[in-house]
């Protein structure tokens, strides 16, 4: 009877020695194929005395599971190489870049539009948008600013070759809205119509950014350029509200409680009274330094009557911002030539 | 308008700071542009006394001068040909710098100066290099030369709003001064001027609905070519009024000063007597700027038997001015309203003093306060003997009483400002009010033509308070919720899905080169500005293609090899049948429109990807992406921009709703692109509509796939294919998409090869082969009998 532990050694060292599946089998062959060496001792088995057999074959089978578990382990540790070693074959240079198409952008007007929407819509404004070849009556007179009013020369007006068919000699030339405000007239009118009969009235809370032009170029005027016009309408809207809402407003937008903003009387032919609303930063290449951003005040009583309104019931305020200037002082552009050049490689920085 | 510091306090004495004063004004709406010193300070200069003027042993035209500055007397060399003994001029001692420049005691041809005497013009105050700045006799040799010339003085700049024509004068700035400050307000009236003959010049006004007052005073044996005073020429100058002559700088004298314009005429050249009234068709005047300017029934006219000699309000006339030999002059002062006078000066392309004052409206009581002070200054610089003063009034303003209700004013301002607080503001802005049970009644004076209504008694109640006093009320409001309709999809969702397809946003000029008009729309008329900033910015555009084109353009120029752009906008059209609306206008269509282009390889150059030219159906896919979920078709047709045999009408259920194509060769080569952009435009409305999902059960049986493969001629459409689908009756046939297409050398002429995957399921039941193949032949069957396809193997 040979030493079955050797065997069992032996047939470790040649698994271990085995460098690929081929060869494990090899070795697997020698010791437990039909001319192995344990199944060579197992058929001369038969030949020993019962107990003897009894004892050797426990021995046998035992050596066998031993062999069967080395060459178990073997198979595992080479597929396990295996894999590693195509793992390392298929590793990729991970800093290649990314392949497929890119993402673009917005216009940073718009990124700062989105914005001041958002964030009066969180108090219930309603967005609106209107023609911007306006008429003379939404344009001037509905906001009480006569032909011939001083308060219009304030506002250089492009004509248009279209008239109004409205008044003498065949209508007054169309224009181009030198503000958002004839949206705060067009809307309240059809708010109005909505809610003729109901007393009281839903208040009106609307927004109104989009484009507005005037005969104006140089580097700080663009004859386009973009406003949002705000209007509150109800019963019991005041100046205080109005300071309120704006100064809310602007803190939400530059996120800084830390600004300071000022009312500063002023004039307008549609509000009264009226303000200027100056800003200051806390902080910043602009720190200390009153910047004009809006104007503003309570809708005058004879816009309010032009809404289809009673002023003395209705009362409220309207604003309008320039959306340049709040998108020039949010992210730091000093250029307003730069909006309307379609420069990608300026364009690109606000995606 | 400038206010100089001490001409303001001819009227009124504050004693607060200038800076703080400034703060003041603009916090009541007196906007305080700037407040600075006439000149900057001037360390070193100092009141000199020439003693002695003695020639320069070795220079003609140098002086040696010895010069009391307050101590021992100092020698200096000096040029100036105006140099001479008793004079007082600036002596910059050394040390001093001016502009830049600092002085020290030197030899000037062997002779010691220990300083110089200085110019207007050395010392930075004037252009006038006319030697040395003669000094005022009382200066103090040895003081500052800022005290003895009022440097110091401090100008207001300020930036008046139309509303307040009131302020533009000095007198009307020291009321709001003496409002804010407290401090009283001094007696301005001028005295009269006793009448010392009897002349006077004839008057009418017949319009008087234009001027409603005309006071006037005949002046005779004047002295028009004396110089005006040095402290009269320095106030004005110091206003910014350039001086003139002696009759045109008093009466610019006492508009600045009372805000009443004033005109002056040589009454020799007056013929017959002076009325004003509207102008007539054809009439002509020649004005003092040299504008000669054709009047109508809407300009108002001052006149006399010759016709119109000045535009009322606005100028005179070039045939009856006062010039340096004058010796008779009329002088008016007329209340014209503001009515008759606001707009006429801008529709002939100009703006006088008088005619932004007249617009604002003029005090009416100012009349004759200005005519007696122009009086006054006239007699003092040029002598003269005046007639008595006329005063032809016609019809004044109304000036009705204002009610304000205490509750009514705390209501729109926000807060309970008390009554008692209400009447003090009154009172500082002199004001005349009453208060009666919870209202006050105040009576406009005349130099204020704000005052009309409620709210305008509120303006002054809050911005005399304090718009820095109101309270910042957190908003109030219902709390109702607001959401938005789920079908809706808003046109930042389109940018952002836009954005997120490649393309990058640019917002363009809604105005455009008529050439591009007429390329990109085949528009010969589009709508047309009236006054354009530039020929190339003169109409309204009625695509968005053109500015993306453009855009392509100048991004190519700036070397970028792959640019793909989309702008939002309107476009406007004229459309005779539109109405007025609640938010049309008529004659006009101006909706939203959504356009995107690119240009360049698909991708950007990339690894592991071939190279390739974007192309019309990487753009199909992009418009097909921003529409869904709704779904177009697509039809062959011709648009003026586009490419006839690459361009599409895009249509949604039946609609046009846009377009789709490849820029036309003809304005690629005009443009200069060296490959055609890819375009789309299609309507804002068509994005922006979402319908909600209507999802349906998913069958759990396989679906069973087949492959048809067809020989076409070239000119029958997928889509026609697609759509004869329809003609047969096949349940099973889920979906049929092509795969694949093919058109080239290795097919007969004319010819091009279609792949079709055919999907098929029952929801029921799992489909036989023979099913499968017998759908798969009835649409074989089809497509052979209506289009002649064959089926390749």
């Amino acid at each position: 009877m040979p030493d079955i532990d050797s065997i069992v050694a032996r047939a470790e060292a040649e698994f271990a020695a085995a460098a690929d599946a081929a060869a494990l089998e090899n070795a697997k062959a020698r010791y437990l194929g039909k001319a192995g060496e344990l199944t060579a001792l197992l058929k001369q088995l038969g030949a020993a005395a019962p107990e003897e057999r009894k004892r050797q074959g426990a021995a046998i089978n035992d050596a066998k599971a031993r062999i069967e578990a080395a060459l178990e382990a073997r198979r595992a540790g080479l597929a396990e190489a295996r894999l590693n070693s195509r793992l390392a074959q298929e590793a990729l240079d991970v800093t290649l870049p990314g392949r497929g198409s890119c993402r673009g952008g917005l216009h940073p007007i718009t990124r700062a539009w989105q914005r001041v929407e958002t964030i009066f819509r969180s108090i219930g404004f309603e967005v609106a948008d209107g023609p911007e070849i306006e008429n003379d009556w939404y344009n001037f007179t509905a906001l009480n600013n006569p032909e011939n009013h001083p308060a219009r020369s304030m506002q250089d007006t492009f004509y248009v070759d279209l008239k109004d068919g409205n008044g003498k000699d065949g209508g007054l030339p169309l224009l181009l809205r030198t503000h958002t405000s004839p949206m705060q007239v067009r809307y309240a009118r059809m708010w109005a119509q909505r809610h003729r009969g109901a007393s009281p009235m839903p208040a009106i809370k609307v927004i109104a950014p989009g484009r507005t032009y005037r005969v104006d170029s140089d580097a700080t005027h663009s004859p386009m350029f973009h406003q949002v016009e705000g209007l509150w309408i109800d019963e019991d809207v005041s100046f205080a509200d109005l300071k309120g809402v704006y100064v809310d407003f602007l803190r939400r937008f530059f996120e800084s409680d830390e600004l300071q903003v000022r009312f500063r009387p002023s004039y307008f032919p549609f509000t009264e009274p009226s303000a200027e609303i100056d800003l200051q930063f806390a902080s910043g290449p602009l720190e200390g330094r009153w910047l004009e951003l809006s104007g503003a005040g309570q809708v005058h009583p004879q816009v309010v009557r032009n809404f289809g309104l009673d002023p003395e019931k209705y009362i409220g305020f309207a604003f309008g911002s320039g959306l340049e200037r709040l998108t020039m002082l949010r992210y730091g552009i000093d250029d307003l030539r730069l909006f309307f050049d379609g420069d990608l490689r300026f364009l690109r920085q606000f995606n | 308008m400038i206010v100089p510091e001490y001409w303001l306090r001819d009227f009124v004495d504050w004693s607060m700071p200038m800076d703080r004063l400034a703060r003041e004004l603009t916090m009541a709406g007196l906007e305080v542009e700037a407040c600075e010193p006439v000149a900057p300070p001037l360390p070193g200069v100092v009141v000199g006394e020439v003693l002695s003027v003695a020639r320069h042993p070795e220079a003609n035209k140098l002086s040696v001068c010895s010069v009391n500055a307050g101590g021992k007397p100092v020698q200096v060399v000096c040029g100036a040909p105006n140099v001479r003994a008793g004079m007082k001029a600036p002596l910059a001692l050394p040390g001093a710098k001016l502009g830049g420049r600092e002085i020290k005691a030197a030899a000037l041809r062997g002779v010691a100066s220990n300083g110089m005497l200085c110019s207007a013009l050395e010392l930075g105050l004037s252009e006038d290099q006319a030697g040395l700045l003669e000094l005022p006799a009382a200066a103090r040799p040895g003081s500052g030369v800022r005290e003895a010339l009022a440097l110091e003085e401090r100008l207001l700049s300020l930036k008046l709003t139309p509303n307040r024509g009131d302020c533009l004068s000095v007198l009307g700035v020291a009321r709001e001064v003496a409002a804010l400050t407290g401090a009283k307000l001094k007696a301005h009236a001028p005295k009269p001027v006793a009448a010392k003959g009897k002349a006077k010049h004839p008057l009418r006004i017949t319009d008087a609905e234009g001027c409603g007052r005309f006071a006037g005073r005949v002046i005779r044996g004047v002295d028009a070519a004396a110089p005006t005073p040095d402290w009269m020429r320095r106030r004005l100058e110091r206003a910014g009024q350039r001086s003139i002559s002696a009759l045109v700088d008093v009466t610019n004298y006492v508009m600045l000063e009372l805000g009443r314009p004033l005109h002056v005429y040589d009454q020799d050249k007056l013929s017959g007597a002076i009325d004003v009234r509207w102008g007539r068709a054809g009439e002509k005047v020649l004005l003092l700027n040299g504008q000669q300017v054709e009047v109508d029934s809407s300009v108002l006219c001052i006149t006399d038997d010759s016709g119109p000699i000045g535009l009322a309000g606005i100028m005179g006339g070039e045939s009856t001015k006062a010039e340096t030999t004058t010796r008779n002059l009329f002088l008016e002062s007329a209340f014209f309203f503001p009515g008759a006078i606001a707009g006429r000066a801008r529709r002939y392309g100009f703006s006088s003093d008088a005619s932004h004052r007249f617009e604002r409206g003029v005090d009416f009581e100012s009349n004759v306060p200005g005519i007696e002070r122009a009086t006054k200054l006239i007699l003092e610089i040029c002598g003269g003997e005046p007639g008595p003063t006329v005063d032809l009034v016609k019809r004044l303003p109304k000036r009705k009483p204002v009610r304000m209700r205490v509750a009514r004013a705390q209501k729109v301002i926000g807060m309970p400002i008390r009554k008692t607080e209400m009447a003090a503001v009154f009172k500082r802005l002199g004001l005349p009010a009453r208060h009666k049970s919870g209202s006050f009644t105040v009576q406009p004076p005349s130099f204020r033509f704000d005052l009309e209504i409620e709210e305008d008694l509120i303006e002054e109640v809050a911005r005399i308070h304090g718009f820095e006093n109101i309270p910042a009320n957190p908003p109030r409001g219902p709390a109702k919720m607001a959401a938005l309709p789920e079908a809706r999809r808003s046109l930042h969702a389109v940018r952002e899905r836009l954005a997120a397809r490649d393309y990058q946003e640019t917002i363009n000029f809604a105005f455009v080169e008529p050439a591009w008009e007429a390329d990109f729309a085949g528009n010969a008329h589009p709508v047309r500005l009236l006054n354009p900033i530039a020929s190339h910015a003169s109409v309204m555009r009625s695509t968005l293609l053109g500015s993306l084109v453009a855009n392509i353009r100048a991004n190519h120029a700036r070397r970028l090899a792959r640019i793909r752009v989309f702008e939002v906008g309107r476009v406007y059209l004229r459309e005779p049948s539109a109405k007025d609306g609640p938010l049309e206008v008529a004659g006009l269509r101006q909706p939203v429109r959504v356009a995107a282009a690119a240009f360049g390889p698909a991708l950007e150059e990339q690894w592991g990807t071939p190279a390739r030219a974007v192309d019309f159906f990487d753009l199909k896919a992009d418009l097909e992406a921003l529409l869904a979920p709704r779904l177009a078709r697509f039809e062959a047709a011709a648009h003026p921009a586009l490419h006839p045999g690459r361009a599409a009408r895009v249509l949604l259920e039946g609609a046009p709703v846009g377009w789709l194509g490849e820029l036309h060769p003809r304005w690629q080569q005009k443009y200069e692109l060296p490959q055609p952009p890819v375009l789309f435009e299609v309507e804002a409305a068509s994005l922006t509509e979402a319908p909600l999902p209507r999802p349906t059960h998913c069958s759990r049986l396989p679906p069973v796939i087949r492959d048809i493969a067809l020989l076409v001629d070239t000119e029958v459409s997928v889509q026609a294919l697609l759509d004869s689908v329809r003609e047969v009756e096949l349940p099973i046939v889920q979906g049929v998409r092509l795969f694949d297409f093919y058109q080239g050398p290795n097919l007969p002429p004319g010819k091009k090869s279609l792949a079709f995957r055919v999907v098929m399921q029952d929801t029921e039941r799992t489909l036989t082969d023979a099913e499968a193949d017998s759908a798969r032949q009835a649409l074989v069957e089809l497509w052979g009998r209506r289009f002649a396809a064959q089926q390749r193997a």
